[in-house]
Order: C-alpha cells, then structure tokens, then sequence
C-alpha cells in the first residue's frame, strides 16, 4: 500500500487517571511544532480513576476542524482500549498494544458494562473467535491492520536499567509515553520534536520531563528497530515549516482569555462539568497583564454554594458596576432561570457562559449534546429579554466571548453565550488570538447625571421611558444617582408599581430593546453562509456542529456535490429576515443538530415559516463526525434518505 | 451639611400594616445611617422578598430589592465588586432562614465586610402569616391550621457555627438600641449579623409587643409584669473576643445564651471576633492591588475602545511557530 504523509487519525486509550490526556496533549504538541494541523477531543466517564477514556487527535498539512470515525493508529496499552476501539481500525492501520496482557478476557476487564461487552462478543462471535484481547487483535488483523505488540513490564525494566534507577521499573505510569513514542517511531516523526514537546507539557516538572524525554528515546529506538523488518507503517508524518501565528488551543481556555481581554473582572461558577475549567483558567490567572501600565489589572473568581448564588453574586458585581459573567451547564442553568428573569427586568448585563453537555438531570455528565437551545431561550417565567448567542469553534469562541460582553452592557440584558461539552474538550491548531481585531463598547453607561435625568421626586430615572428603549447604566455608588432595583415591576425610578399603564410601558421599554439588537448586530454575528450560495441543498446548524459540517462538505464537494450552509450564531432575537435570504430558493433544507427533536429545525419554522426537508440528528452522547455528516448528506443528495436521520457513531 | 435624617427617607407610600415591628427596624436603619453621617450614594441596602423585603423602597439609598431568599449572594457580589460600598442586607427570617439559609451558612464562611439584618417574626408575613423557620415547635400562631409540626432554628447559633463574626440581637420596639448595634455592625471589620425580633400584629399573635414586654407575665410576688426583653450589655455579658485564646469560651456563652427563650430573652451584641480574616482580605492576599483597583473600578479599554489587557503572555505559551 502506498504511504500516507501527514493525514492520520490517532487514537490513544486508558483508565482515566493512566495519562491518556498527557500522551495526547504530548502528541498533538509534537503534531503541531512539526508545522502540521490538529484537531483533537477527549472522551471520558464521569469518573475519576480507572473508567475508560479516550483522546482523538486528527492531523494534517492543512486545518481541520472534526474528527473522523476511522482509525489509523490505535495507541493502547491496557485491554480495554484494545476491545472498545480495535475494530474501528482501518486497513492498514496499526495498533500498538501490551503484548503482556494479550491473554486477557474481555469478561475480565470490569469497566466493560454488559451493553459494550455484548456488542463486542457479538462481533468476535460472528468471526469466530473467542473473547481475549488476541481475539480482538486476530480480527483486526484479518481486515488488515497490523499489529504492534509492546512488552511494556521487560521495557520498563530494561529503560530501568539503562539510567541506573531501578525504582523506575515499577513507573507504569510511564507507559503511556512509551506507546505514544512507539506510534512516533512508527510514522518517523522527528525524534527531536517529540522530546520538545514532552518538556513542554511537563515544563513545571523538569525531572518528571527529563525522565520522560529518556524513556520516550529508549522506546522510539526499540520501536524502529524492533518493527524494522515489516513492510512498514503506511502512515508518515513529516515535519513542515509551520505557517506563522500558528497557536493550539484547548476549548475550555478560549473563552476564558475572551473574558480577560473583554474586561470581564468578576466571575462566579459552582463546579460541573464541563464548565468548571473556564472559571479554574481565569482563577490560576487572576492577576492580569495590562498594555497601559498605571492600572492594574485582576480576576475575582468567586466559587460559591450553588448556581442560584452564583448568579445573583454576578449580577450583585454588574450592579456595582463590573463586567460580570458566571459559567455553568445544563443542571446549573436550570437553577438560575429565576435570577435571569430579575437580570432581565431590571435591565443588568450579565453573561452566562452555557457549556452544554447531555441532559435531562444529570443526563451524561460528561458526554455533548446540544439540548439546551429552547431552554436557554425560554429559561425563566415570563417574558424578558435575553440574547442567546451560539459560537461555533474554538476560535469563534475567542471573539464572540468579547462581543457577548458588548452586547450585555450595550442592550443592558442578560446573555447566554452557548458552548458545549465538544468545544470545550477538543483541541485545536488555529490562528493566534489577535485581540487588535476586538473592541469594547460599555453601551451607555453614565458616571453623572444632569438635573433633565430626573424625576419629580428629584432621584435618577434609572428607567427613563424615552424615544429610546435605552436608558443610562449607573453603577451603585455614583453620587447623586440613587435608584431602586426590584423583582416587582417598576416604576422609571425603579420603585414597585402595580399601575397597569406603566406595565405595558416598562414591558414595551425592555422588550423592545431585542428589536434594537436585531437592527443593530451585524449580519456576520446573526448568520454566517458557507458553501455555494446557489446550492440546492441547505444545511442548517448551530455550535459545534459547524466543524464536521464544513469538513463534510469540503469531502462532498470533491464528489461534485454542492451544499451550502447556515451557521446560525444569533438564536434569540432570532435573526428571520437573514435566515430566510440566506436560505434562498435552496430546494432541500437540512437541520442537523446533536438533540433528539431538532430544536434549531422548529425556530426555523416558527421564525421564517420554513419547515426543514430533512432532520439529522445525534444524542448518544458523542459529537458528530466528519463521516456521519457527510454519509446522511449524501444519502439525502441520492433522495434515498428518511426524513429523520439518527447518527449513532462513537464509542 | 450634615445629613439628617430626612435626607434618608423616601416619599414611597408605606404599606406595611399599622402597628408592625418593621417600622421600627426601618428607622433604627435611617438613625444610624445619619448617625454615621454616610453619605446616601455610598449605602446600598439589599432586600430579599417579603414585606420585609420592601424596605429599601422607603430609604434614600441605592435599594436593591432581589430575589427570594438571595439578597445574601446579590449584596456579597456587589460588595465584592466594590468594596467601598457601604452594604446592608435585609430581609425576613423566611428569607433568609429558610429558603436562603444555605446562602445564609455560605455567607458566615466567607465573612465579607457588611452586615446582614434579619426581620424575624416568626411567620412568613407577605404570604399570609404561614410558619417560619423561627416558629417554635407546637406554636399556632392564628392563621396556622394546625399547630407547627417543625422545630425552630436557632438563627444566633446558627450563624455562629456558621462563622459570622459579629452577631447582635435586637428588637424592633426598642430602636435605639437597636439602631446603637446597628452602628456597631457597620463599623465591624467582616460580616455582621443582626437577629431582630419584629412583631407581626397581623399574623403573629403570640409573639406580640405585649408579649415581649411581658404583660403577661407576672411576678407571683411583686405582683410587677416582668418584660420579657433584657439587655445583655446590663447583665456583664461581653461577647467580644479580645484574644483568640478566648474563643471557645465565648462561643459556649454565645449558645447557652442563644438558648433562652420564654420568660427571659437576651437582646445585644452575643459574639464579636475580629480575629478572621475578612473575604477582602483574604483576595488581597491572593491579588496584591485588589483594594485599590477592584473588579469595579478596573479600567479594561482605552479611549478607543481597544481592550487593554494583555494576553501575549499566554498566547506565547499556546504558539507552536517558535
Ligand atoms: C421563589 C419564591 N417562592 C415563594 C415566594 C412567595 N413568597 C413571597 S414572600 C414569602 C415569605 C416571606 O416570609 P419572610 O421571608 O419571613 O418575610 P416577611 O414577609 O415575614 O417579612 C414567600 C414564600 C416567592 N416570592 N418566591
Ligand atoms: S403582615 Fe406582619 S410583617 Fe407583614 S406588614 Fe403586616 S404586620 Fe408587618
Ligand atoms: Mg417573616
């Protein structure tokens, strides 16, 4: 078979807690110091130790954005990997394993649930084969892939021996370096680099980083000579001069930096998964680096006791005057719908970063969906506006994360900035962050008040019914500005009213403000086109969706089929005029969305009048790949699709 | 100019019922506000729901009227913000022992420098005289219908296991002492508590002013109504910690003290300890110029509107073209 440079979809498995995240941040680094592009994400239970996870990293010359089902290299160095991913392996393919634990029994590995197990001895069955890690092997090897057995213990022993530190011997733990540096020698990467990114990721252990740089080496020669007789892996990576501003970056960073850069100085959050990290990078970075060297620049993050506390302590920070956000998921959101409702009525900015993962309750903690659209938008008891803004990468997160924070203060109202599960545990190469391109607008925001800004009663008319639905910020100890917040409806000085002519004034007032944003946001911030305008077929999605999308239609258009596609970033006010000119005359239109019902699908209708043709949906848990988008467009192109198509692949 | 007190008194028409001990709370707040001569735009009076919850519309300063059982996270993250506001948290045992009461411990482990008031009637006032998480067990109070089936909670020690640093009691019909401990609560360096025991002529008809001023309780011998109310401050009682050393000795007193009810009940100041660090503090710690430059006061863009903080640090990190 001929060989393959630089395209290779690596997968790297173990108990959580073995170093499967290390090996892969190591990989992906080594991947892009070599000037190549990276995409990778990470699968886990909601565990701590010894459950099964997973880290996928894709790799090209050029960026990609998705993952693919097909496996190139399997890097395992317990059972279980071996069971759960061996037959996603592709021809030619290789797997590098434990050669010690072959004899191994699937009934033997605990962390197998019976659901998994059954599906696994099913397909060894049919084969006819028994249920031991051979058997896996045998399998693959039969579809031809090639097989790369790792005695990991004699290794161990042997490295042990050669650097004088027989304690070493017993560092299991350094086995996932080991198999990751086996793949290395497998592919001839450059040794060089792999050592360079091994020191990076452990720069804080310089020891832990020297140790490990050895035992990489000793096990990347082992690996070429060992395996140097077989025809050869047919999968190369190559070094190439990197293209310039070139960063890999990590999801649940990017909108964290957003934040700093944006201003925003006071962030609340109570632990859950997968929104914890945001507050965590800020919090390990809360003294701030300013270009203008008078002031001084920080972070407080507060943890508090619940979600509810967390975000009436963000809006107690934006009262005061702050730049305020608060990061949860799903079981979190929920409880701060009725805080939202207060935020909305009495016109606070404040930004809730919603990181989605699998619902309802406790759903799959740590496993995506995209469930929490209509939520997001109808969270809380009557009517009140919020923008609810959608990002679609990590880089888009970046950017937008700077403009939820403009929105908030310009239109005085909360916002839910939307990200999920899939965005914030997948890793990327893409352009360095430039903050030159962003700006800061407060919106109107006053620290004096003229004697016209006042009501009979001489206080400051915090709302003010004017021509505009906008009425000037003062944050809480302004002098000679004193207003009153409350829960009740208000009156423009903000005190409680029952009168029912205010009412609809102050609804009308609020309201109305959505009209403004929807006049003002501009169209890149409501709906993005890809693909051929004058396409037939019309893909429509929101979040991270957006990656394998853009890939699969990179894919079909190199079948010659033509699709467009709408990344809707703006879901409430919802952007109709735009949706439905970018929609056209497009024949076909297909919602594809990680929910069981299509949530984007019915906004479509309600707002446009637009039913879609076709329905492309995921909720096992697992993002949607490359190959599963591309297979149900394609079979939608071919007219032989059902309305509703459920994708079903991952592990 | 000195302020006066007019100058912290709005024009809201007031719509408690006659007779309530919130008004009595409500002008020991506005004495001791113009006592200490703070000026109306650096106070900022949260509120939680309840008629309780009403106060800040008929005072002169900010007033921020939140949420049910929240006022405590929406005054913490304000103060937090800025913390050169002056805050003060109201709002009604309900609120703040019930519904709010896991805000209400969270609140005494993190000791941020303000003062928390709770308007403690025994009844959820604005729903129709329902019992409260202070009600005693047994009691059936007139719009009960069926005696109270729940033990009360002891709000003084509970705030002391909870870590609240100043913890007074006082009592709405005697508002110069009240507004006296309030000043005291202010002036405390972290979070003071103040359990105020607010008659609710309305709905609570056993806890009433007469009641508390004891008419019916008479000596056998003298014959003389023995008040129920006494003050600490005149029995010796000093609750304050002057040594750390004397902690665990005062913190006993505070909750045998806490434990009287019925015939004799103490109101003043239980339990002052400024040996804790307040929460401020403890992020000075963390971020050197907090004080100076909180996350309020921060500027983050230039005149431009270009953003100032400078992400290259990190980025650096992040480049793989180096
Ligand atoms: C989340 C929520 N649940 C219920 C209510 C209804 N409610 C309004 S006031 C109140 C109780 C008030 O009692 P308390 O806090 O003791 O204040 P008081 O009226 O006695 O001053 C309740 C339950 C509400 N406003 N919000
Ligand atoms: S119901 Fe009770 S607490 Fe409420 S205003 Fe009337 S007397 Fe006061
Ligand atoms: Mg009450």
């Amino acid at each position: 078979m001929p060989e393959l440079v630089n395209s290779l979809n690596w997968v790297i498995g173990g108990a959580q807690g073995s170093g499967v995240d290390s090996a892969a941040n190591i990989f992906s680094r080594a991947c892009a110091l070599a000037g190549l592009h990276v995409f990778g994400k990470r699968e886990y239970y909601s565990n701590i130790k010894g459950e099964h996870s997973y880290f996928t990293v894709r790799v090209a010359e050029t960026p990609i954005r998705s993952h693919v089902d097909n496996i190139n290299m399997l890097v395992s160095f317990d059972a279980e990997t071996v069971f759960r991913h061996s037959s996603d392996v592709s021809e030619g393919g290789g797997i590098i394993y434990n050669a010690d634990i072959a004899e191994t029994k699937i009934d033997e590995v605990p962390t197998i649930d019976d659901h998994a197990s059954a599906r696994i001895k099913k397909t060894l069955e049919k084969a006819g084969l028994g249920f031991s890690v051979q058997d896996a092997l045998e399998h693959a090897r039969s579809r031809g892939v090639v097989l790369y057995p790792m005695p990991y213990f004699q290794l161990l022993e042997e490295f042990a021996k050669k650097v004088n530190d027989p304690a070493l011997s017993k560092l299991t733990r350094m086995t996932n370096v080991m198999a990751l540096s086996a793949s290395m020698a497998l592919t001839d990467f450059d040794s060089g680099l792999l050592a360079r990114a091994i020191q990076f990721i452990f720069k804080a252990k310089k020891r832990v980083a020297e140790t490990n740089v050895q035992a990489a080496d000793f096990t990347y020669n082992y690996a070429k000579a060992k395996f140097a007789d077989q025809n050869g892996f047919r999968y190369k990576l190559q070094a190439k001069p990197a293209d310039k501003d070139i960063i890999l970056v990590q999801g649940n960073q990017s909108s964290a930096m957003g934040k700093m850069v944006a201003g925003c100085r006071f962030q609340t959050y109570y632990p859950i998964t997968p929104a914890s990290d945001d507050s965590e990078f800020l919090e390990s970075n809360d003294v701030l680096d300013l270009y203008d060297s008078g002031d001084k620049g920080s972070t407080v993050v507060v943890q508090t006791e619940d979600e509810i506390a967390a975000i009436a302590m963000a809006i107690g920070g934006a009262l005061a005057g702050s730049r305020v956000a608060t990061a949860t998921s799903g079981p979190g959101f929920s409880l701060m719908a009725e805080a939202l409702g207060w935020a909305g009525i009495n016109e606070v900015p404040v930004v809730v970063s919603l990181y989605q993962r699998a619902g309802p309750s406790t759903g799959l903690p740590t496993r995506h969906e995209q469930g929490d659209l209509n939520f997001a938008i109808n969270a809380g008891h009557g009517e009140f506006p919020r923008i609810v803004f959608a990002s679609g990468d990590i880089e888009e997160s970046f950017y937008d994360t700077i403009k939820v924070f403009n929105f908030a203060e310009k239109y005085q109202m909360p916002i839910i900035h939307m990200l999920d599960k899939a965005i914030a545990n997948s890793v990327m190469t893409c352009r360095v962050f430039d903050t030159n391109k962003t700006r800061i607008d407060r919106g109107l925001v006053a620290d004096k008040i003229s004697d016209s800004d006042r009501g009979a009663a001489g206080n400051y008319l915090r709302f003010k019914l004017s021509d505009s639905p906008l009425s000037p910020r003062i944050p809480l100890g302004t002098e000679n500005a004193i207003f009153w917040n409350t829960g009740d409806e208000h009156t423009e000085e903000g005190h409680i009213t029952e009168d029912p002519e205010l009412r609809v004034q102050m609804m009308d007032k609020r309201m109305s403000k959505l009209d403004l944003a929807l006049r003002e946001i501009a169209d890149e911030d409501k709906a993005v086109l890809y693909g051929n305008p004058d396409a037939d077929i019309v893909l429509v999605s929101w979040g991270s969706t957006k990656g394998a999308i853009l890939d699969a239609i990179d894919r079909l258009q190199k079948d010659g089929i033509s699709v467009k596609f709408i990344q809707v970033r703006l879901l409430n006010p919802f952007p109709s005029d735009l949706v439905r000119s970018l929609l056209g005359n497009s024949k076909t239109v297909v919602d594809i969305e990680m929910n069981y019902s299509g949530q984007l699908g019915s906004l479509v209708r309600q707002h446009v009048g637009r039913q879609p043709d076709y329905l492309v949906v995921k909720y096992n848990g697992r993002p949607m790949s490359l190959d599963e988008v591309y297979n149900a467009v394609r079979r939608i192109s071919s007219g032989n699709a059902p309305r509703r198509q459920v994708l079903k692949n991952g592990t | 100019m000195a302020l006066k007190l007019a100058d912290y008194k709005t024009d809201v028409h007031n719509d408690w019922c006659p007779g309530c001990g919130d008004f009595g709370i409500l002008n020991a707040i506005q004495m001791a506000l113009a006592d200490m001569q703070i000026p109306p735009h650096r106070a900022t009076i949260f509120s939680g729901i309840g008629c309780s919850g009403k106060t800040p519309h008929y005072i002169k300063t900010y007033g921020i009227h939140t949420l049910h059982g929240r006022v405590l996270p929406f005054a913490q993250g304000a103060k937090l913000a800025n913390p050169e506001l002056e805050v003060i948290a109201v709002g009604g045992d309900g609120d703040g022992l019930g519904i709010g009461a896991g805000h209400f411990v969270s609140a005494g482990r993190r000791n941020v420098d303000m003062v928390y008031i709770i308007f403690n009637n025994a009844v959820y006032g604005l729903t129709k005289g329902q019992a409260s998480p202070t009600l005693k067990l047994g009691m059936k109070t007139k719009s009960l219908p069926q005696p109270n089936v729940n033990n009360s909670v002891n709000p003084v020690a509970l705030a002391l296991v909870s870590g609240f640093t100043f913890i007074a009691r006082g009592y709405s019909y005697d508002i110069r002492h009240l507004k006296d401990i309030i000043k005291r609560a202010v002036e405390h360096k972290g979070l003071a508590f103040i359990d105020v025991l607010q008659p609710c002529p309305t709905y609570n008809d056993i806890n009433t002013k007469e009641w508390f001023q004891g008419l019916d309780n008479i000596d056998p011998e003298t014959k003389r109504v023995m008040p129920r109310i006494y003050k600490l401050e005149d029995t010796g009682y000093n609750g304050v910690v002057n040594d750390p050393s004397e902690l665990n000795e005062k913190m006993a007193k505070v909750v045998e003290k806490s434990n009287e009810w019925g015939s004799k009940i103490p109101i003043g100041v239980f339990f002052q300890n400024e040996h804790v660090p307040t929460y401020q503090e403890r992020l000075s710690a963390r971020i050197q110029n907090y004080m100076e430059y909180p996350p309020a006061h921060q500027k983050i863009a230039d005149a431009n509107g270009r953003p100032i903080t400078n992400i290259e640090g990190l980025l650096d990190d992040l480049r793989v073209d180096k």
